[in-house]
């Protein structure tokens, strides 16, 4: 699954990982605010942000070739719809379409390759985001991989008794096979939930979760984020005059 | 269908930013409020259901198959609130781990899929699950999950000045109704294979607690939505639209590329006035339905 | 003799859908002994055991170091009794080691530092000190084995209970286990299949049948007596009544 890719690079070491998430969190907004609000894509523009980008990359320590590779998935739909601005003469949109949805995702990417999930999620915490959703990402992403192999190896078993193969009738059994594969699934998960529930009352859990306190943010964090968002606005309001 | 940033207009993202954090929010403390942390493991796990069961295919004839979405799937089992607070995971989880959708767009996504997906998919078991209908209802709500995400996304690409010419569009709409055609029948598949495995798995749906007003701003904004895809048929219709709105960006250019007499066939057929009538038509008929199912679970109740 | 840590008369519970689970059982757990739960798979077991913390409640009397097991109970019960669950992955829910272990410590009311020093120590106490920062699913299943009892451990129980501990651990994971119980002082019930973990722990055993305890002794003559050791006399089947 790739997201263990990602898992990995998240729980490397650098400059970038040991930052305060919400610092990071904060500089891909305004970072992606920028992007977002530019007005035309020049030379300049894809130049000041690609510079940006790669500092992150080169910061992170991260693989560059592998990280633009990964952050190129948004690119089949941004070209579909690029293609169709052309085609309506507005070779600008396209331009615009396919720069802004790759740089963007990209530096959505630099923040989850340096950031663990789940301290970007104690990061989205406090900069408000509601407990009950963080919670449920949270597991979310900690089953997300327990589960799917369960339902691999699902899958895996079933082509091991013949389903997909081309024999006349297969198509509709395979349906019906496919939904209850998943109906299957569905059991085991809740069943699972279930259980987990009851480790968490086994431990004491009486309804609401503790969690350890996320740490101050330090010198060497406010630093970052202030000198990161004068960058950024600085980057932007030159871009605003030199068009 | 998710959209990755770059695609929306400033006041788009933006308003759709703060309409998406509202309704999660309000989802979010409604859930704190009823003590629903205990509940916690089950949404988490249930979402990561959702992705595992994206994995088994479903084939439909012809080499082509399917996968389970699952917004109608977790509104039918798990109610719709709890199913919003998932899907919004998961769209969180996609944004972030695999780049599917935008960040600043999480809010159009999140309100599209999460939050009217949501409510579409659970609407029509909400009125017909309980009778002979029960298994239609449930084919309708996996299939209008669909059709109401994608339609939204497309209003909100169109409202933003993304260039969708009226064939593509034709054809785009096509596409998402054999999606969701094929969405309705692997939701009724899959709930009725969970039943058969415990009946308790999906929820009575005549218990739910009343979500009139969710179902009615579903309806303003579906029927917003379809008469802007009806003005799209006209693109100077939905230009005037978008300018008088302020909401296309400054930065498009109008008709100044050689490009420009370059015209689809489509673009004055009766072929696409017949298809967004017929569009109307549903709305029309869908709005009705909806008002007859209330009348008469109201009289039922009487 | 001292008095019992564990106090159960006459426990009967029934599931929602009317199967009788627990049909009248009886038993005592002393400080310091190790006993283990034998019988076959559905014979009630593990449902027996999430009596013990109050996970499930039925009719009939439960104690826990004199406390009634009851509502009001609940969280000092769970607090005495810690149970490692035989599925590691339910029971290791949170995003990191350390973040899982400390749950316990937290729920209990401890201030996050305290709590993280709690979990610091029971990670320690079953060599899993290098580990803290990892996330659950990049463990092999001793090591998870190790840092769910870590997390119950960081509870200070005065009872231990082990549902099928030995599950999926290989040898040099079972040795470690075995050897890790054998230097915790507290009173331990392991639900086990596993007989030479059994007799390398217990002294007494309990042979469970269709929810009732059919006989108590010593861990040798009950294994013995229904013929559980499956290598020991090939061929002959186990006594069932």
């Amino acid at each position: 699954m790739h997201h263990l890719v990602l898992e990995r690079w998240s729980r490397a070491h650098s400059v970038l990982h040991a930052r305060d998430p919400r610092a990071k969190i904060l500089l891909l907004l305004a970072f992606l605010i920028a992007v977002a609000t530019t007005p035309r894509i020049s030379l300049a523009s894809v130049l000041c942000y690609a510079c940006v980008l790669l500092v992150g990359i080169s910061l992170g320590r991260l693989p560059a070739g592998a990280i633009l590779a990964r952050a190129a998935v948004v690119l089949p739909f941004s070209a579909t719809f690029a293609l169709l601005s052309i085609l309506a003469g507005d070779r600008e949109r396209a331009l615009a379409l396919l720069v802004k949805s790759y740089f963007s995702a990209l530096a959505v990417l630099l923040l989850a390759a340096v950031t663990p999930l789940p301290k970007l999620l104690r990061g989205l915490e406090s900069l408000g985001a509601p407990r009950i959703l963080t919670l449920v990402v949270q597991f979310l992403y900690r089953y997300l991989f327990v589960i799917s192999e369960q339902a691999q190896h699902m899958r895996l078993a079933a082509l091991c008794r013949g389903l997909g193969s081309r024999a006349r009738g297969r198509g509709r059994m395979g349906f019906q096979a496919a939904a209850g594969a998943v109906a299957v699934l569905f059991a085991r998960s809740y069943a699972r939930a279930q259980g987990i529930h009851r480790a968490m009352l086994a431990r004491g859990f009486q309804g609401r979760t503790e969690l350890l306190s996320a740490p101050h943010i330090g010198t060497v964090d406010g630093l970052f984020l202030f000198f990161g968002l004068v960058l950024l606005l600085g980057l932007r309001l030159f871009l605003e005059v030199f068009r | 269908m998710h959209i990755p940033d770059g695609f929306l207009s400033a006041p788009v993202w933006l308003g759709l930013d703060a309409a998406g954090v509202a309704a999660v929010g309000y989802l979010a403390r409604r859930a704190q409020l009823e003590l629903e942390e205990a509940r916690v493991p089950l949404l988490g796990v249930m979402g990561a259901f959702v992705f595992a069961a994206q994995m088994i295919n479903f084939p439909v004839g012809m080499g082509t198959s399917g996968h389970l979405l699952g917004a109608a799937l977790l509104a039918i089992t798990l109610g719709p609130a709890a199913a919003s607070i998932v899907m919004t995971a998961i769209l969180a989880i996609q944004a972030f781990v695999f780049q599917d959708g935008g960040v600043l767009a999480l809010g159009a996504n999140v309100l599209n899929m999460a939050v009217l997906g949501v409510l579409a998919g659970y609407l029509p078991y909400r009125l017909w699950g309980a009778g002979r209908l029960r298994k239609a209802a449930i084919f309708l709500g996996g299939a209008f999950s669909v059709l109401v995400g994608a339609i939204l996304a497309i209003v909100e690409l169109l409202l933003s000045g993304v260039s969708m010419p009226p064939s593509i569009l034709g054809v785009s709409l096509v596409l998402f109704a054999i999606t969701a055609a094929l969405e309705g029948a692997i939701t009724l598949a899959v709930v009725e294979g969970v039943e058969a495995l415990n009946a308790g798995f999906v929820r009575q749906p005549s218990r739910a607690r009343s979500s009139a007003v969710g179902i009615l701003a579903l309806a303003a904004v579906l029927l917003a939505a379809l008469g802007i895809l009806f003005a799209s048929a006209h693109p100077d219709g939905l230009e005037k639209l978008a300018e008088n709105l302020g909401l296309a960006s400054r930065a498009r250019t109008l008709f100044s590329t050689p490009l420009t007499d370059y015209r689809l066939p489509f673009l004055e057929s009766s072929w696409f006035s017949k298809a967004s009538a017929g569009l109307v038509g549903l709305a029309l008929i869908y709005g009705v339905c909806l008002l007859v199912g209330r009348l008469l679970s109201r009289r039922r109740s009487a | 003799m001292a008095a019992p840590l564990i106090e159960v008369r006459d426990l009967r519970f029934r599931y929602e859908d009317g199967t009788l689970a627990l049909d009248g059982v009886d038993f005592q757990l002393f400080p310091g002994e190790t006993v283990a739960l034998f019988g076959p798979n559905g014979s009630g077991k593990t449902t027996f055991v999430h009596h013990l913390n109050g996970l499930l409640s039925g009719e009939g009397f439960v104690s826990v170091c004199g406390l009634k097991v009851e509502k009001k109970n609940l969280p000092l019960v769970r607090r005495k009794v810690g149970l490692v669950f035989q599925d590691s992955d339910e029971q290791l829910f949170m995003p990191t080691v350390l973040e899982d272990v400390a749950f316990g410590p937290l729920n209990l009311g401890l201030a996050p530092e305290e709590a993280l020093a709690a979990a610091r120590r029971a990670l320690e106490q079953v060599g899993m000190g290098e580990l803290i920062e990892k996330a659950p699913y990049h463990l092999s299943a001793g090591e998870k084995r190790r840092v769910a009892l870590a997390g119950v451990l960081a509870m200070q129980p005065e009872i231990l209970v082990l549902d099928e501990p030995t599950t999926f651990l290989d040898p040099p994971g079972r040795r470690d286990l075995l050897e890790l119980l054998r230097r915790l002082p507290q009173a331990k019930i392991v639900v086990t299949h596993d007989t030479s973990f059994a007799r390398a722990l217990a002294t007494r055993a309990l042979f469970f049948q269709k929810g009732k305890i059919v006989l108590q002794g010593p861990l040798e003559q009950i294994i013995q007596r229904f013929r559980w050791d499956p290598l020991a006399e090939p061929g002959a089947p186990a006594v069932l009544a």
